[in-house]
């Protein structure tokens, strides 16, 4: 588990892991906090925020030093070992040790454990992703998958668990800049004009622009109109107060959402949305690449629609003709353009209870894990897989003296995102608005769990309550964004970004800790 | 190459006789499986397709040829060419007996499997003098908006124990605590759920067998007198939160959801949930009142 705190982000998924736990498996924990998932840990590998690569590359070097990698599939099913070979050769233990912070045995049993075991599977989330290097930190961990065969077969594989319900399921349906339904290049002059044959259309040839570059797009003017459905950006963005202005200074700003979110309060239009997985019927697509029915078992309140209804309506004042398609017949749609859909027909949805693509044919039985060509005898054609070669480049927000600690954000159990769904309900477990620190840190600053302190960064300052938390590293704090309305800590976060994903580096604040004396 | 294909359970054929009929089941089946299999209906409180069988309530005895005593089905593997009998007088007695000193020493009127068995035993409970009967007289504990725990109503059956620790939460919130008839489910030191290690997956109210663990919502509306189970729609959806998957089962009733579990049988959740998706629905149905 790596940047990853199943036990409350995926608790479900974490109980999987920890019936192999009980069956044997062995399980390291890579997270800068003890997590309560680190908790469960065999090992727990305590690394300083923003220095996976290094990690990364240290188990690496540390694998092929000792001869642990698994020659036969290197040579049968990668390329580029030498150059990520010469990449990595700064990284010795002792290097590695001290960027991460890690013992150097540590990262010795992590290598050794990892490339000696039968199967191994690396699972990772937004401990990750949310960097400026996140594309680069998951292309690291991609290689040790490579240097040791653990990939594409039953046992072992690249696991990211997925934070929304349905966040897979967009991407398959298309809602990426670059790609079209079922993972299809936009720039691909052949894929397009099957679709341009299928819509009647002609599909602009250029890829789009993800979250991050819109509102690039919106600081340069260049983006005045946003249709923004499902997504409450005016409290999920890094750098809140910035992006706040800028979706204030568009021209047209149309928001669809089950409710009057912070950014439907900055909306020309709001259209009221029926809540997809209890009040309208359709699918969504887990982690596990399973494509599962949600239906209605609600009316929706009031005036309040489909959220396919919704975009039918639009589209017939669009296009009159467009009619209003179901969800079984736009399923059926998505099947004749999506190869990797194909077999999935909404009878065997309903009868088999799921699938996961790709099921190319009615009598497919759906894939369990990807990547298993690696592992033919022919590779079909395909490119052996490349080594990447990544560099670690430290958080970007500096400490010093002026901010010297270091604010990293994450879920807790029972609460999601910016609040919206979870504070719906009276939890006795309630936590995450208050600034998390360590016994040490709280007691410099001469602070105590319920005391109140004025939290800075380079671009807000806000008002937070102080949790004492003895499972943080000293200079290490923790906060969620799950209370956008009370404790507004994306005013903190900072918005550099990954040019290659677009996320944002929600991971790593220098932040300044002020107590507050009570009034 | 080296490769780890997916592995196929090889499982050895068992035969066995159940009331003279041959059934063929599995190596690491139990006889609960077998007489299943046969067509039985076996009455069980303790035990649950997800938990493990802790031989708690013995309702489910039947009678093994060569055993001196009568065996718990639920947890007793198979081994080739046992003889089972479950329709003797003996079986049959013992069954109706546990039943009558279960449902006179807890409130098991909620709970429709054991009220039906009470009946097909013919168990008799005035014979049970109530003035010096041992009962569970528990008071109702309502410490959240969530799940209460009617302890009047528990069995002891341990599947919220088990359920709680290591057959699924790994949580370990709840044990048995006190001896003989102070013998109580209980969190460390007794301590209101809130301030316990409870971390509210309601795992334990979904293997619950009498209901003394309840969701919030419907003991509020029996309380009403307005829990309608006959008026209630149950839908099979997808939980709105993380990417797990997790198949929920909505129990709605009056346009308003009153009860959310998921199929035991179910490969991604196997009946378990977590808080979220237990418990966090309300926003679908925060609406003014009317």
């Amino acid at each position: 588990m790596w940047g990853s705190n199943a036990r409350e982000a995926h608790p479900i998924f974490f109980h999987h892991a920890l019936a192999g736990v009980r069956n044997g498996a062995k399980m390291i924990v890579v997270d800068p906090r003890r997590s309560q998932t680190a908790k469960f840990a065999d090992l727990w590998m305590g690394l300083t925020v923003g220095t996976d690569i290094a990690l990364a590359n240290g188990v690496g070097k540390y694998i092929l030093d000792n001869d642990l990698q698994n020659d036969e599939f290197i040579a049968h099913s990668t390329q580029n070992l030498d150059a990520y070979r010469e990449s990595i050769s700064e990284w010795t233990l002792a290097r590695t040790a001290e960027v991460t912070g890690l013992p150097e045995y540590a990262i010795a049993e992590l290598a050794t454990a990892y490339a000696t075991a039968e199967s191994a599977q690396i699972c990772w989330t937004l401990g990750i992703t949310e960097h400026h290097t996140g594309a680069e930190n998951v292309m690291a961990l991609c290689n040790l998958s490579l240097l040791t065969g653990h990939v594409g077969r039953y046992g072992s594989g690249l696991v990211p668990v997925r934070g929304q319900n349905n966040v897979q399921g967009g991407g398959d349906m298309g809602a990426l800049p670059n790609k079209l339904t079922g993972f299809q290049d936009v720039e691909n002059d052949e894929i397009r004009a099957k679709f341009d044959a299928a819509w009647d259309c002609t599909i602009p040839p250029e890829p789009g622009k993800h979250l991050t570059l819109m509102f690039e797009a919106m600081e340069k003017g260049e983006l005045t109109t946003v249709f923004c459905i499902g997504e409450n950006p005016a409290d999920s963005e890094a750098d809140i107060n910035h992006a706040r202005a800028l979706l204030r200074g568009l021209d047209l700003l149309v928001v669809q959402d089950i409710f009057l979110t912070r950014t439907a309060e900055l909306a020309d239009v709001v259209l009221p949305a029926s809540a997809g997985w209890a009040e309208a019927e359709g699918t969504v697509t887990n982690s596990e690449r399973r494509v599962q029915r949600v239906r209605k078992a609600l009316d929706p309140p009031g005036e309040a629609k489909d959220d396919l209804e919704i975009i039918n309506m639009i589209a017939e004042r669009m296009q009159p003709g467009w009619g209003n398609p179901g969800p079984q017949e736009m399923w059926d749609e998505l099947r004749t353009v999506s190869p990797m859909h194909a077999g999935m027909s909404w009878e065997r949805l309903e009868a088999e209870g799921g699938l996961q693509w790709p099921c190319p044919t009615l009598d497919h039985p759906g894939t369990l894990y990807l990547h298993g060509w690696l592992w033919e005898d022919d590779l079909g054609g395909r490119e052996p897989a490349p080594f990447t070669e990544n560099t670690w480049r430290p958080h970007v927000d500096e400490l010093n003296d002026d901010y010297p600690l270091l604010m990293t954000t994450g879920r807790v159990l029972d609460s999601y995102n910016t609040g919206v769904q979870s504070d719906g309900y009276n939890s006795p477990i309630r936590s995450g608005e208050a600034l998390d620190m360590s016994p040490s840190d709280a007691a410099r600053l001469g602070l105590s769990t319920g005391d109140r302190a004025e939290v800075s960064s380079r671009r807000a300052t806000i008002e937070m309550e102080v949790r004492v938390q003895p499972d943080l590293p000293v200079g290490l704090c923790f906060t969620t964004y799950h209370f956008a309305d009370t404790t507004d800590t994306n005013q903190l976060t900072i918005e550099a970004w990954d040019k290659k994903s677009g996320t944002a580096e929600f991971k790593a604040t220098a932040i300044n800790v002020k107590p507050l004396i009570a009034a | 190459m080296t490769f780890v294909d997916i592995p196929v359970e090889i499982r050895t054929k068992v035969s066995i006789s159940v009331d003279g009929e041959a059934v063929d089941v599995f190596e690491g089946d139990t006889i609960l499986d077998a007489c299943t299999k046969a067509g039985k209906i076996t009455p069980v409180v303790c035990y649950g397709p997800t938990v493990t069988p802790v031989n708690a309530c013995r309702v489910c005895v039947v009678e093994l040829e060569g055993s001196r005593t009568l065996v718990p089905s639920c947890s007793r593997p198979v081994e080739e060419g046992m003889v089972v009998k479950t329709d003797t007088e003996r079986v049959g007695h013992s069954r109706k007996m546990v039943l009558e000193f279960l449902a006179t020493s807890s409130d098991v009127t909620q709970s429709n499997d054991i009220m039906g068995w009470l009946g097909d035993y013919g168990a008799d409970l005035d014979r049970y003098d109530p003035e010096t009967t041992e009962r569970m007289t528990d008071e109702v504990k309502i410490e959240d908006d969530l799940y209460i725990r009617a302890y009047d109503r528990c069995v002891l059956c341990y599947k919220c124990v088990e359920a709680c620790g290591e057959d699924a939460q790994w949580t370990f919130a709840i044990a048995m605590s006190g001896r003989g008839f102070n013998n109580r489910i209980s969190t460390e030191f007794d301590v209101a759920l809130p301030d316990s290690a409870c971390v509210y997956c309601g795992n334990c109210v979904a293997v619950c067998p009498t209901n003394a663990l309840q969701f919030k919502t419907e003991f509020d509306l029996r309380k009403m007198g307005d829990w309608r189970p006959e008026d209630q729609t149950v839908t099979r959806t997808v939980c709105s939160y993380c990417g797990v998957g997790c198949n929920l089962d909505l129990h709605v009733q009056d346009n308003q959801i009153v009860k959310v579990d998921s199929p035991m049988d179910h490969s991604i959740t196997s009946g378990n949930l977590c808080v979220k998706g237990r418990f966090g629905y309300q926003y679908v149905q925060n609406r003014p009142t009317k």
